[in-house]
């Protein structure tokens, strides 16, 4: 029963995506989520060149683009609010297989579609290519003190208390229950009751082997790694193509 | 006589919900020594022992740990002196890594640079994880984990090392390495098991805490072999064990 190897979304290799300081990515990612959603409507080339360059980055990672892929689905919902827009939107109409469609609700979509798209990538291939302590090691000195030892917490306790979590399914479901309609939801509610008290209780333990061992309200030990300019270069050229693009969209506007 | 490394004397205390647990305990190690804290379920062991380093107060008497008595002002130092290493690994690692967990004890205690990667290799080495440490604890087994923890607190060089269970959920072979490593340390150790051969194995001498009182004290096998003693405070050896006709101990190192 023991927890599984690696996290879900971390893609394990050693090219030189993987290498660069977290830092560096994270604000890369940033710099490029920025320079995408600054695009001027309409100029869909745009889009195309960040594609390509973020398409780019990815071979060099050497991450299948079927891993990232299947990691898409968290887009789903905005692929669902983009397929209405077109339908819900007013203005002047358009005819296409027979249906009426708002001419601004297509662009409207199409550029969510791909800022949206983009945008998870980008995130994706970030974690990926970043072990999730080096991310928060990375956001060192960028977001205060506490907030960090509390994501640092999570990201250690995701496993164990999903492997919990799963273990009380497992157990559930040894003894002949399957949830199948709300009738059942009364006991899915009895396990989510069950698995806070666990989890706060562990966080009460936890607790008390900090205090025992000298615990006095601050940790120490995030060390960030040496980032030399070569890898703030490096990073910052992606960002860079996708600002370059974005700017002559909008000179040429 | 040596000096007592730790005194505890008419130690008494009631839970807030008034729930009395311990009714006057005296307990007294020397050093050097390893005894074996035994007893039944609710016999007020962990209660107990969250004294030892100052989680809990006193309601009424004292712990006094080589001549410094348990109290809010001593209490730092104290958990310097005392390691606990509790049950679950799991509520005692909480860094993302191996090295950072070890080096949060002694990073507590103010230690810094060189010396503080020093102490993290010694204590690591000491229990034969140093080639762990950079890996994240959730993807050790659980043994490793177990192992990992003691070197957590030893690398805060404490006078007395408290085990909560310290057998619990090991394979044998895991169990063995541990009793090993345990063996091999030059430290005071007081064992909290339900493990009577463990106990017969690394403790010379035992105490049975039954109903919030000492009920003995005395030589392990002495204990052990005491039908009468060991009915009337439900401890109950493994079927086939008998303490009066074990050889010494098994070691494959």
């Amino acid at each position: 029963m023991g927890a599984g190897h690696g996290h879900r979304l971390h893609y394990h290799g050693h090219s030189l995506v993987h290498r660069l300081p977290a830092q560096c990515k994270i604000f890369a990612l940033v710099l490029f989520v920025f320079a995408v959603v600054a695009t001027p409507r309409g100029h869909y080339w745009v889009y195309a060149v960040d594609a390509v360059a973020l398409a780019l980055v990815v071979a060099v990672s050497q991450v299948p683009p079927t891993y990232l892929v299947k990691r898409m689905v968290v887009e789903v919902p905005f692929v669902v609010f983009a397929i209405l827009l077109p339908f819900v939107a007013v203005g002047e109409q358009t005819e296409i297989w027979g249906m009426s469609m708002s001419v601004s609700g297509l662009h409207a979509a199409a550029t969510l579609l791909a800022k949206a798209t983009l945008g998870v990538v980008g995130g994706l291939l970030l974690a990926a290519t970043t072990e999730p302590r080096d991310i928060i090691t990375g956001l060192e000195g960028r977001l205060p003190r506490q907030l960090l030892q509390i994501m640092a917490m999570m990201v250690r306790y995701l496993d164990v208390t999903s492997d919990q979590l799963r273990r009380m399914r497992i157990a559930r479901e040894s003894r002949g229950f399957v949830a199948r309609n709300p009738r059942h939801w009364p006991v899915l509610a009895h396990s989510a009751g069950a698995f806070f008290v666990r989890s706060y209780e562990r966080g009460e333990r936890v607790h008390l082997a900090m205090l025992s061992r000298g615990y006095a309200g601050s940790l120490s030990g995030f060390e960030s790694a040496q980032v030399r300019r070569r890898d703030w270069m490096l990073s910052l050229l992606l960002p860079l193509a996708a600002a370059v693009a974005a700017g002559a969209a909008w000179w040429t506007r | 006589m040596t000096e007592p490394v730790l005194e505890v004397s008419q130690l008494a205390y009631a839970y807030p919900d008034g729930h009395q647990a311990l009714f006057g305990v005296n307990l007294s190690l020397v050093r050097g020594e390893r005894v074996a804290l035994l007893g039944p379920n609710g016999a007020g062991k962990t209660t107990l022992v969250l004294h030892l380093n100052g989680i809990l107060a006193a309601g009424h008497g004292s712990v006094t740990v080589s001549g410094m008595r348990v109290s809010k002002a001593t209490v730092t130092e104290v958990r310097r002196r005392v390691g606990l290493v509790f049950q679950d690994p799991d509520d005692q690692l909480f860094m993302p890594t191996v090295a950072d967990d070890v080096a949060f004890g002694p990073a507590n205690m103010g230690l810094r640079g060189d010396e503080l990667t020093h102490r993290v290799e010694t204590a690591l080495t000491l229990v034969g994880m140093a080639d762990f440490a950079k890996r994240p604890p959730h993807h050790l087994s659980f043994g490793q984990r177990r192992r990992v923890a003691v070197a957590t607190v030893l690398a805060m060089q404490p006078e007395i090392l408290v085990l909560d269970e310290p057998s619990s959920n090991l394979d044998p072979a895991s169990r063995r390495e541990l009793a090993d490593i345990i063996t091999a340390l030059d430290i005071t150790v007081l064992m909290v098991t339900h493990d009577l051969p463990y106990a017969l194995e690394l403790c010379p001498r035992s105490v049975i805490l039954s109903d919030g009182t000492l009920v003995a004290d005395g030589p392990t096998v002495d204990l052990l072999s005491d039908d009468g003693l060991m009915r009337a405070h439900r401890l109950e050896l493994p079927f086939g064990f008998d303490p009066r006709h074990t050889g010494p101990r098994p070691s494959r190192t």
